[in-house]
């Protein structure tokens, strides 16, 4: 328990760590905030990779079949075309670097490594050792999926998805790599979320009560409870297909399968819909595991930045909570084409519509949060307020995804990729860049530049929304994803079949390079993004501790928070954690951690 | 490395009623059953959707599965009797019940190594038939699992023991922890015995 003379000691023991040589303060440091900044910087450096992986990508569906200008070295063997099988690559590692080494380990690893402690008063995590070896994990596999890239025959090719038997079949060690690759990644965020789940319950401070932890807090908790049990079914499945591609059992292979046209040698009796069981069972908690941590950021961001209360706060955990359970309940409406018959159609089409309600429940939550604050139009909250309307798109074009009716005409098309882009994109990543902007001076005691964050966030807005929307009008015309000439030569199919019917497709092809010259021209603007960062780091505006005057506890540490023990006053937690403009007070702003006024 | 003391790593907190370990290692047991879950579940699917799925019993060695079994439930209990042991504070009676544990450990490993060559002698690979993969699997998985409970009991009786000398309380909830893992494991089995030998 906190007592009132603790900070001389804690200063003693800052000065100690200050003497430790690098390597041991930031390459196996145990400290939360050292880890969660390489959380995040390794998760910052895959999302730009991945981006970049895309921006090739956009050059093929643009000038299919063209040298690529500027970088056609990196494709010698086709003199600097991007050949079909270069697009599969790329397309198979964007979605797994984007899903699983860049939005998971920026968003869970970075976030809530350094704010959750933070926000509960808490002086690291519970294991700080285990956070350190979740980090290397993650390390470890994000080295074996990059180190793909160089064999004879390519990274794994067969979609992020991996679907079988395509992917159990499909020549080179690329796929047995990403198999590999997963289970590290896989292990990384389980032994995390344990960390993060035993933090939140053990270590909160004095007073700080379930009921008055932070949204962010909770969204967190819920988090780590969807990796926790939806992850381990997805290391089965790798382990059955590493089984299939290296030792050649038939898991995933149905009998009779015809490779290349004669017959395969395989014992056969294998499932390929068991694999994608397997897969969405996690895949789906998944896309949440994506998406709360956008709620929880926006949610800190607007509370504090419209000087209210935050509308509905019980109303918010219970639907999260809720929404966490019903996410495991929902994962085959990405199977309706299968042929799993109506019965199950129904059901799990039933059961999605369930889990839009409370998603609509937090998000009308959020436009209420709004409604007579006195905002504050900074960087931080501009993308807080972009997140709402982007997130309400993807979340809206989801629904004719969720009817097994309209997803047979829509299934697997751009709109698809629409959809779950504007979900994750300018949804999430809206909302991690609020977070980056939000909690900067926490971590460096500087502010971000005011001037470059808002060229960022409208470039970014703009740009993106010409990226993602006409994916909805090209998928509505029928144009199918994973081509890698944009729909070129499925459009012209189309006119060989019906001469009559070419427009629906042949119409929207124009439409590939306003997407691709809007993915480059935002590609800019994350360059100034990157340049903001660095050049706060070292010139930004000095802040105090409480720059944003916000209520929860993180606000309370120094900015850094110390070393070790983060706190240099003992922290008790006395009210509810949103208490903005409370009537009759001098201030607008009545943080958790003063009992009285001002104290 | 870290200077500070991270709190209830002994002593459980007064609200939950639970040490960081003893939650923890619980989480960690709930994402276990999730994955072999997930394996027992594709075994299900699998057998459902087969044409024709062999007994257990025509291929694999029920009484030596079954002495397995036994080797296992007493690894258990004498896993169960160190822990006691050392809530008495008895070390001596500790480090003698959990080299029983070990040897039951080994004992099954070497059953299990027996299994295994008699099935490849046989020439009866994983690639034979879905029934031996997941058979290979799942038992596979299971005795990587056995190794390392022993990785971890083996760490308890050498180099880790020297905590009982400092902080006995936490000691004891390490050998609980680990305790906890070697049930699940042996629960594991007991699932797999009748689902692949005997069904």
């Amino acid at each position: 328990m906190p007592d009132h003379t603790a900070t001389p000691t804690e200063t003693h023991e800052v000065d100690h760590s200050e003497e430790l040589p690098f390597w041991r303060k930031y390459l196996i440091s145990t400290d939360h905030k050292v880890i969660g900044l390489q959380y995040g910087l390794t998760g910052g450096f895959f999302l730009l990779f991945g981006f970049c992986l895309m921006m090739l990508m956009r050059w093929s569906m643009a000038y299919p079949d063209q040298p690529i200008p500027v970088v056609g070295f990196l494709f010698p063997s086709t003199g600097g075309i991007i050949s079909p099988d270069h697009y599969n690559i790329m397309g198979a590692m964007h979605g797994t670097i984007m899903v699983f080494m860049g939005v998971v380990p920026l968003a869970v690893g970075a976030f809530a490594n350094y704010v959750v402690p933070l926000q509960i008063g808490a002086i690291d995590m519970a294991f700080p050792k285990l956070n350190a070896a979740s980090y290397w994990c993650l390390f470890v596999g994000s080295v074996i999926m990059v180190a793909s890239f160089f064999l004879p025959e390519g990274a794994a090719q067969a979609g992020w998805t991996s679907y079988p038997p395509l992917a159990s079949i499909t020549a080179g060690h690329g796929q047995t790599f990403w198999l590999v690759g997963m289970v590290f990644l896989i292990t990384s965020s389980l032994l995390s979320a344990i960390n993060i789940i035993v933090t939140t319950i053990q270590l909160r401070a004095e007073g700080m009560t379930y009921m008055r932890m932070p949204f962010f807090v909770w969204s967190q908790l819920v988090i780590a409870f969807l990796l926790l049990l939806a992850f381990p079914p997805l290391e089965a499945a790798a382990f059955l297909q590493f089984m299939d591609r290296v030792v050649g059992t038939s898991f995933f292979l149905p009998t009779g399968l015809v490779v290349s046209g004669e017959v395969a040698d395989i014992s056969g009796g294998g499932s390929p819909i068991l694999w994608q069981h397997l897969f969405w069972f996690l895949a789906h908690p998944e896309v949440y595991v994506l998406i709360l941590p956008g709620f929880a950021i926006a949610t800190e961001v607007i509370t504090c930045n419209s000087r209210k209360p935050l509308y509905g706060y019980k109303a918010l955990i219970y639907s999260l909570v809720f929404l966490g359970f019903m996410s495991f309940a929902v994962w085959a409406h990405h199977m309706f084409m299968t042929g799993m018959g109506t019965t199950m159609n129904a059901f799990f089409q039933t059961t999605t519509m369930i889990i839009s309600v409370p998603s609509v429940i937090i998000l009308s939550c959020l436009f209420l949060s709004l409604w007579g604050g006195s905002m504050r139009f900074n960087t931080p909250m501009l993308f807080a307020l972009g997140f709402l309307p982007m997130f309400g798109i993807g979340g809206l074009t989801g629904l004719p995804l969720g009817l097994s009716a309209s997803d047979i005409h829509l299934h697997d098309t751009y709109y698809v990729i629409g959809h779950f882009h504007y979900v994750v994109a300018p949804g999430t990543l809206f909302a991690l860049f609020a977070g980056i902007y939000h909690w900067f001076p926490k971590i460096t005691g500087r502010t971000m530049n005011e001037l470059m964050g808002k060229i960022h966030f409208f470039g970014s807005l703009i740009c993106m929304n010409l990226v993602f929307f006409p994916m909805l009008i090209q998928g509505l015309a029928g144009i199918n994803r994973r081509l890698y000439d944009g729909g070129a030569a499925y459009a012209d199919q189309a006119a060989v079949i019906d001469p009559g019917f070419y427009s629906h497709a042949a119409n929207f092809l124009h439409l590939n390079k306003i997407m691709s010259h809007s993915a480059w021209l935002l590609g800019l603007f994350q360059i100034l993004f990157v340049i903001n960062l660095i050049w706060s780091i070292r010139k930004g505006k000095k802040v105090g501790r409480n720059p944003w005057e916000a209520t929860t506890l993180e606000w309370a540490a120094p900015s850094p928070p110390l070393g070790h023990g983060n706190f240099d006053s003992p922290i008790k937690v006395y009210k509810d954690p949103y208490e903005y403009s409370v009537p009759g007070a001098s201030r607008d702003f009545s943080p958790q951690f003063e009992e009285k006024e001002g104290s | 490395m870290s200077a500070i003391e991270i709190p209830y790593t002994d002593t459980p907190r007064p609200d939950t009623g639970l040490t960081n370990a003893k939650l923890g290692i619980w989480l960690f047991l709930a994402s276990e059953i999730m994955l072999f879950g997930g394996l027992f579940s594709a075994y299900i699917l699998l057998r459902v959707g087969a044409d024709v799925w062999p007994e257990g019993r025509d291929i694999l060695n029920v009484p030596l599965a079954t002495l397995n079994t036994f080797v296992l439930i007493t690894s258990s209990i004498t896993m169960v009797l160190a822990w006691a042991s050392l809530v008495r504070g008895e070390s001596n009676k500790y480090r003698l019940y959990n080299y029983g544990t070990l040897l039951c450990g080994l004992i099954f490993l070497i059953i299990k190594y027996i299994e295994y060559s008699s099935k490849f002698h046989h020439g009866l690979f994983p690639s034979e038939s879905t029934f031996l993969a997941i058979y290979f699997t799942l038992t596979g998985l299971h005795g990587l699992h056995v190794v390392g409970g022993m990785c971890a009991l083996a760490y308890l009786q050498f180099f880790g023991s020297k905590m009982w000398e400092s902080q006995p309380a936490r000691f004891t909830g390490r050998v609980e922890c680990a305790g906890l893992f070697w049930h699940l494991v042996d629960l594991v089995w007991i699932f797999l015995f009748p689902v692949l030998y005997l069904m």
